[in-house]
């Protein structure tokens, strides 16, 4: 057969079954890949290799028994590192917990190990989630599988480089202002988003906790769908999380275009890759020649989506870093008291980027300055979630680029602001709750990939996801790949 | 010069409810240190909190009892400052939107009684402890202990209406009173579970606008939250004469020595830098939760006291020391109820005849304000009211009984196993205590001489003559008649 590590997960599963291939084989394909090729992407900070080979033996011995656990039994997967893992270091990509172990498993990782992943390990990002290339990790640079010298992408960088260049089936990232969305697009496979509160958080370290949600790279729509419905629904342990039922999203994939009204997204193409404009143009062709028909679509005030992004996301991430301070776990610095030692700890664990967002939150929540800056950003989130529900009140879908660019090159967006303006089609579905997802539509010039960016109604993830298959089945870019070594 | 005084107090109650207000760990007091917590109150990265609702229903139940307003959509809040005991150096507290406002609490006063606003009242999460090798200015190190941390705390404010030491010191007593019979709280300052700030500033009487305030911390009893406050308004006021403006600060009070010293001034005062807690959602109380609650609220201590008075017959005085504590109140009540069976109501006398055990015997060996010890008192209202029967229906004398009762508090035994064991039944037969009688007076020639000259108190000598021959066990009510009949005769 094929190189196994080129399968998507629904193709693995169907040679487990047949026995055209087993967990334990595949991951030590895997295994090997990542030894081989790692050292160029690097998206792996932590490889679990003998817990990846123990859960593969256990797959296998499932299969021999014709009793697999489900569409994922034995699937080998990577998580971005600010997923708790019980007995694996989780770093978020800081200095600050270098070294810390959990003692538990996030609510996805309890689900997916039910359901019988093959975890390889922990992949990059940058720190705390903070950035939109991965340059801001403490520990590495990770490269584009498509070009070693430029970004994929981030915060979820790691993860969607091991998928992208074939060191991971599937993964899971987290998205708080893009960061699954925009390093999908990046790494040229699809990365989704799920509306807040659809996926559990408990054991997702925290950003911006009213806007992080878990969700998946996948090398195809149908993969992100499975991937989805094992991780969805709501969790005691998470307040937040919403009691609504999880339909069967792979079940309605085919369901094709047919009635479907697609808003396409009005936007400012100032300062916008023609490449990319040009890209979303044809996909949006693409979904017309479907059967679906198309209006325009404007959401006034996600202008200033951005803006409010980086109010409520440094505010809330002051609050969630505070608990690191030497005290209890993670480094410590030495001081000559308290204060000193909490000092030193701060200053040496976090990087840059994070000092820089601490004290934009710390102000944005100071007495005095709250109402203007935080309880700004909030109406303006309020008035973005009503631009999206009238616009749903029209539309299906709304569609558009995922990013205004492609991967730029290690060290390109030296300036914040420049680096922040990423996320400026990514962040309005994070402020709203809406789900997201990008799929690949296509290359650059200088070949590299172009994500179409698909948003839908609270909750109404498969129809997102029916979208994107029908325009992934009817186009061929994800016959592309890579080629690393 | 005369001085207003002006008092609003901060009260922190820790609630009994068995687990912590966001995780599922234990609250008991005094385990080894940290062995009550996980993840969740340590802080861990990735963890979540999740409210706990008997926290909530022990929140509202106080509220309604302080007569509150409750929120029907209330929220929590963060609250950040930087402190080693406190695991995400912020606290999920509430701010803007506390689950209950605009109460009050009616305390005694000189001459009667008086309603204290309540300003408000909000749940939160306990910090933990920090243990100090040695004191915390010279300690080389410090230990945590998170036990603590994050067990449910209730914070109730006062409307600034308490105009005296002796007023503020009345209403901790009432709060008290109130938390307990609630049993949302265990009242017990000693070791934490109620703790009081005070807001405290003079003026002039007549001003409208009030004084500048200062903060006291720390007032871990009744009696030093008086003695401080005491403290404080000689110092305010000696202040104030000497043309001395008040500095706005907190202050710390040191019960040993007796005074206020200063903590901090309003310079260093916290940015607290509130948000909505944005991993909790809004709590929203529905009508049938709060109705639920309020059906189900039990009597408090005032109107029990005045049920008593008008049910029992009993003194106002009586009345209030026996619903100290709702255990005490139910052990009255038990006690009562025991000695009119069959759903009878007790006589007025058997009543009052409980209440004057209760008072005289059973508080010397029980606190009133202890329910536990109630609970479980050697001496149960059964055991009490067999006691009192067998008074009644003269098989022992009262003087015999308070022996007895002594011996049950020993044993654990119920009186009437005691007085058949020990035969301290009371003779009660006259053809007996009449030969014993006979003899006592035929040994007193002079007794008889003087009763005859007119010394009456001869007759009660006699009496105690014929008690001491007979081991106390003569009924006093049969020698008295027959020491009278004989010395008629004489």
């Amino acid at each position: 057969m094929t190189d196994p590590t080129r399968l998507t997960a629904h193709e693995l599963t169907d040679a487990f079954r047949s026995g055209a291939a087993t967990p334990s084989a595949v991951t030590e394909a895997y295994l090997g890949r990542i030894a081989k090729l790692d050292g160029k992407v690097r998206a792996y900070l932590t490889v679990t290799d003998g817990r990846a080979r123990a859960a593969a033996a256990a797959s296998d011995a499932r299969y021999r028994a014709g009793k697999p656990l489900g569409p994922l039994d034995g699937v080998p997967i990577s998580y971005k590192d600010v997923l708790s893992t019980r007995g694996v270091k989780t770093t978020c990509g800081s200095r600050i917990l270098e070294s810390w172990v959990p003692p538990f498993d996030a609510t996805v990782v309890t689900r997916l190990a039910a359901a019988g992943v093959v975890p390889l390990g922990k992949s990059n990002m940058d720190e705390f989630a903070m950035g939109s290339s991965t340059e801001h990790s403490a520990f590495q640079l990770t490269a584009n599988p498509w070009d070693l010298a430029r970004v994929p992408g981030g915060s979820s960088g790691g993860p969607a480089a091991a998928v992208a260049g074939d060191l991971a089936a599937i993964s899971l990232g987290t998205d708080t202002g893009g960061s699954i969305r925009q390093p999908g697009a990046f790494c040229g496979i699809v990365g989704m988003k799920p509306t807040y509160g659809r996926v559990s958080r408990y054991g997702l370290v925290a950003f911006a906790s009213s806007l992080d949600q878990i969700g998946p790279f996948a090398k195809d729509v149908r993969d992100a769908a499975l991937v989805l419905r094992a991780i969805a629904g709501v969790d005691p342990a998470d307040a937040t999380s919403v009691d609504v039922p999880v339909p069967d999203y792979a079940a309605s994939l085919g369901e094709g275009m047919r009635g479907l009204r697609v808003g396409v997204l009005e936007y400012d193409t100032a300062g916008m890759d023609p490449d990319v404009q040009r890209a979303v143009t044809a996909a949006i062709d693409v979904l017309k020649g479907l059967g679906a028909t198309t209006q325009a679509v404007t959401l006034p005030t996600a202008d200033h989506g951005l803006a409010a992004y980086y109010i409520i996301a440094p505010a809330e991430a002051s609050s969630n870093l505070a608990r690191y301070d030497g005290v209890k776990y993670g480094l410590r610095a030495l001081g000559k008291d308290l204060i000193d030692m909490e000092s030193r700890t701060r200053a040496a664990g976090f990087g840059a980027e994070v000092k820089r967002r601490i004290m934009l939150g710390t102000y944005a929540l100071s007495s005095g300055y709250y109402d203007a800056y935080y309880g700004k950003a909030q109406k303006v989130r309020t008035l973005i979630r009503r631009d999206f529900d009238a616009a749903f009140e029209h539309v299906d879908v709304i569609v558009g680029p995922t990013t205004p660019g492609v991967a730029f090159k290690h060290g390109e967006k030296e300036d914040p602001l420049a680096m922040y303006l990423n996320d400026v089609f990514t962040v309005p579905a994070n402020l709203s709750g809406n789900p997201g997802i990008s799929v690949p539509c296509g290359f650059s010039t200088s070949d590299l990939p172009i994500g179409l960016h698909l948003v839908g109604r609270a909750f109404d993830e498969a129809t997102i996801l029916r979208v994107a298959y029908a325009y992934e089945q009817a186009t061929t870019w994800r016959t592309r790949r890579p080629e690393l070594a | 010069m005369t001085w207003e005084v002006v008092i609003g107090l901060e009260v922190h109650a820790e609630l009994t409810t068995r687990t912590k207000m966001f995780c599922g760990c234990p609250t008991t007091f005094g385990a080894s240190p940290n062995t009550q917590t996980c993840p969740i109150c340590l802080g861990m990265p990735g963890t979540l909190p999740v409210i706990n609702r008997r926290a909530i229903e022990f929140g509202v139940r106080t509220a309604l009892a302080f007569n509150c307003r409750i929120n029907t959509a209330c929220r929590f809040a963060r609250k950040h400052y930087y402190y080693p005991d406190m695991p995400k150096n912020f606290q999920i507290s509430q701010y803007e939107e506390p689950l209950a406002e605009d109460g009050w609490l009616e305390i005694d006063v000189q001459g009667g009684t008086k309603r204290i606003g309540i300003q408000r009242l909000h749940m939160e999460e306990d910090v933990g402890k920090l243990i100090h090798d040695g004191t915390l200015e010279t300690a080389p190190s410090s230990r945590v202990d998170f036990n603590r941390a994050g067990v449910p705390l209730m914070e109730t404010v006062s409307k600034p209406e308490l105009r005296s030491p002796e007023e503020a010191a009345a209403y901790l007593r009432a709060f008290r009173s109130v938390l307990m019979y609630l049993g949302v709280c265990d009242g017990n300052m000693e070791e934490g579970s109620m703790r009081c700030d005070a807001n405290i500033s003079l003026r002039r009487p007549g001003a409208t606008e009030l004084g500048t305030k200062v903060e006291i911390k720390n007032l871990n009893s009744f009696r030093n939250a008086q003695r401080a406050l005491e403290f404080e308004v000689k110092r305010q006021a000696q202040a104030l004469e000497a043309g001395e403006k008040i500095v706005q600060e907190t202050r710390l009070f040191d019960a040993d020595k007796g005074y206020t010293r200063s903590m901090r001034s309003k310079e260093y005062a916290h940015d607290y830098r509130y948000f909505p807690e944005p991993d909790l959602v809004p709590l929203k109380l529905e009508g049938a939760f709060v109705d639920g609650i309020r059906a189900a609220l039990p009597e408090l201590a005032r109107a029990q006291q005045q049920r008593f008075v008008a049910q029992y017959g009993l003194p106002a005085y009586d009345a209030g020391i026996l619903t100290q504590s709702r255990a005490l109140a139910g052990y009255y009540e038990a006690a009562v109820s025991a000695l009119a069976p069959g759903g009878s109501t007790a006589s007025p006398a058997s009543a009052k005849a409980v209440a004057n055990w209760i008072m005289s015997e059973l508080l010397r060996v029980v606190p009133g304000d202890d329910e536990r010890a109630i609970a479980e008192s050697p001496v149960p209202p059964a055991h009490l009211a067999g006691l009192i029967a067998l008074i009644d229906d003269g098989t022992i004398s009262g003087k015999i009984a308070k022996d007895v009762f002594e011996k049950m508090v020993r044993s654990r035994e119920d009186a009437r196993t005691i007085v058949q064991r020990e035969g301290l039944t009371q003779v009660a037969d006259t053809g007996a205590i009449a030969a014993i009688v006979d003899q006592v007076i035929a040994a007193n020639p002079k007794a008889i001489a003087d009763f005859k000259a007119g010394k009456t108190a001869a007759a009660k000598s006699l009496v105690g003559q014929v008690m001491k021959a007979t081991q106390g066990k003569a009924n006093p009510a049969i020698v008295n008649t027959l020491i009278e009949e004989k010395l008629a005769k004489v």
